[in-house]
């Protein structure tokens, strides 16, 4: 039998002094660490003021009773992944019933028998542990909302068309940098230079798509439409250039190499999804916008200028930024000139 | 039915400890006269809602402890507190009655 891993806070709800005493000695003899309220009202205090990783909810209770306490919690972003486990006797399965299909985890009848809590109480924390974990991953590679929306929603292959604003950015002469530095500083830079970059991705409403080399690809207003994804993406670019000042300050102090970025970007509509198969897969955005913010970003070196955009990314700009016209460029592979742009604050 | 089922009254001892079981029945014992007279103040003030809540109280106690017969009678006051149905006959002293059955029978268990 797999028992909890480690002591988890639980708080148990209920208006009755004996089964509250009961619960706690049996969750305690089980190895947890228990608090307890006399109503939803304190409860519900607690629950906000304190962390818990699990609570056990008594239904019939004066002030609040327990299906307000679990509505309150399921409609707090902030509290809605706490498990809830409902206690009720019997008679009241009607309205356990509304709780369960209101979202709470589980449900337990009085009085209850210690087994079954045990074995529900592990369930609901291992479940929790587990998507803990799962949260953790998905933050590593998207955004906050991002990950909310998948965990919500978990996700499926296959695409659909957007209209959203694609980024790419490459660090200038890496290989030569490579090959003049040991392989370890290298990926020391990497990770530092990344760990930045995605912080003003991430941090103006970007996903990082994909990390090749020294390369980046971020989409902007997917998988989460955002109507600003110009915007964001303009924004982010720019924190990107600031963060690459600090960053080559604190190189400069350390001896150690600096860097200079490129930066593509260009709007439009694209084919966004999750491709590869159940068991790998990366979000990704392909189409004719994401092959020209590729060669926007190529251009940079050509243009030297360190961030270019096209006129759809321009056309969605309010006017704070100052644009420099470089004119109609024809792009190798492409029939039609392309309006170019750089942008600075 | 039981005055008290010692099949459930021994699996919460167990499950609770020898040592803790004494502070269960106190927190049960003390608090059941509260729950009595409750229920008579709101027969008194023709409150369904109160009376109701009190037998819901006795009623869930009685059955942790395994007073499966105690847990019944005031099962059905609960129900009758909750239909608005306050004409309950004397079915509150044999509730007490009963209670005191099984007072007597928790005391020499402890």
């Amino acid at each position: 039998m797999v028992t909890s891993l480690e002591p988890a806070r639980l708080l148990v709800i209920d208006d009755n002094k004996v089964n509250r005493m009961v619960l706690s000695r049996n969750l305690e003899q089980q190895g947890h660490i228990v608090e307890t309220a006399e109503n939803g009202k304190e409860g519900l205090e607690k629950i906000r003021t304190q962390s818990f990783d699990l609570v056990l909810l008594d239904i019939e209770m004066p002030e609040m009773d327990g299906f307000q306490v679990l509505e309150a919690c399921l409609n707090d972003i902030s509290l809605r992944q706490i498990p809830i486990i409902m206690t009720s006797a019997m008679e009241e399965l009607d309205a356990v019933v509304k709780c369960v299909e209101l979202g709470a985890e589980d449900y337990l009848t009085k009085p209850v028998n210690p087994i079954l809590l045990r074995a529900r109480v592990n369930a609901s924390l291992e479940k929790k542990r587990l998507r803990d974990e799962q949260r953790k991953l998905f933050r590593t590679f998207a955004t906050k909302e991002v990950a909310e929306e998948l965990l919500r929603t978990g996700f499926s292959l296959g695409g659909k068309h957007i209209t959203g604003t694609v980024m790419f950015s490459d660090i200038r002469s890496f290989t030569t940098i490579v090959e003049s530095q040991q392989p370890a500083d290298t990926i020391e830079l990497l990770n530092g230079y990344f760990g930045l970059m995605f912080e003003a991705i991430n941090g103006n409403g970007g996903t990082v798509n994909q990390m090749v080399g020294d390369g980046l690809m971020a989409v902007f207003g997917a998988p989460i439409f955002h109507e600003d994804h110009c915007e964001c993406a303009v924004r982010a670019a720019l924190a990107m250039l600031e963060q690459l000042k600090v960053f080559n300050a604190q190189q400069f102090e350390k001896g150690k190499q600096q860097i200079k970025i490129g930066i593509g970007i260009a709007s439009g509509e694209m084919i966004a999804g999750y491709i590869g198969t159940q068991n790998r897969a990366t979000y990704t955005c392909i189409g004719d916008t994401v092959n020209l913010a590729s060669r926007i970003e190529n251009h940079t070196k050509v243009a030297l200028r360190p961030l270019l955009i096209d006129l759809y990314t321009r056309k969605g700009l309010s006017d704070s930024y100052k644009f420099e016209d470089l004119g109609p460029i024809l792009f190798k592979g492409k029939q039609q000139v392309v309006n170019i742009f750089s942008v600075t604050k | 039915m039981s005055m008290l089922d010692l099949n459930t009254f021994n699996e919460l001892k167990e499950s609770a400890g020898a040592d803790y079981i004494g502070e269960l029945i106190d927190a049960f014992l003390d608090d059941a006269p509260n729950l009595f007279t409750q229920m008579k103040t709101a027969l008194a003030n023709k409150d369904a809602e109160s009376f109701r809540r009190a037998a819901h109280s006795m009623k869930s106690n009685a059955a942790t402890f395994g007073a499966m017969e105690l847990s019944m009678l005031a099962k059905e006051l609960e129900a009758s507190g909750r239909e608005n149905n306050l004409e309950i006959g004397n079915r509150l002293e044999i509730m007490e009655e009963t209670f005191r059955q099984v007072e007597s029978k928790l005391l020499a268990l402890k």
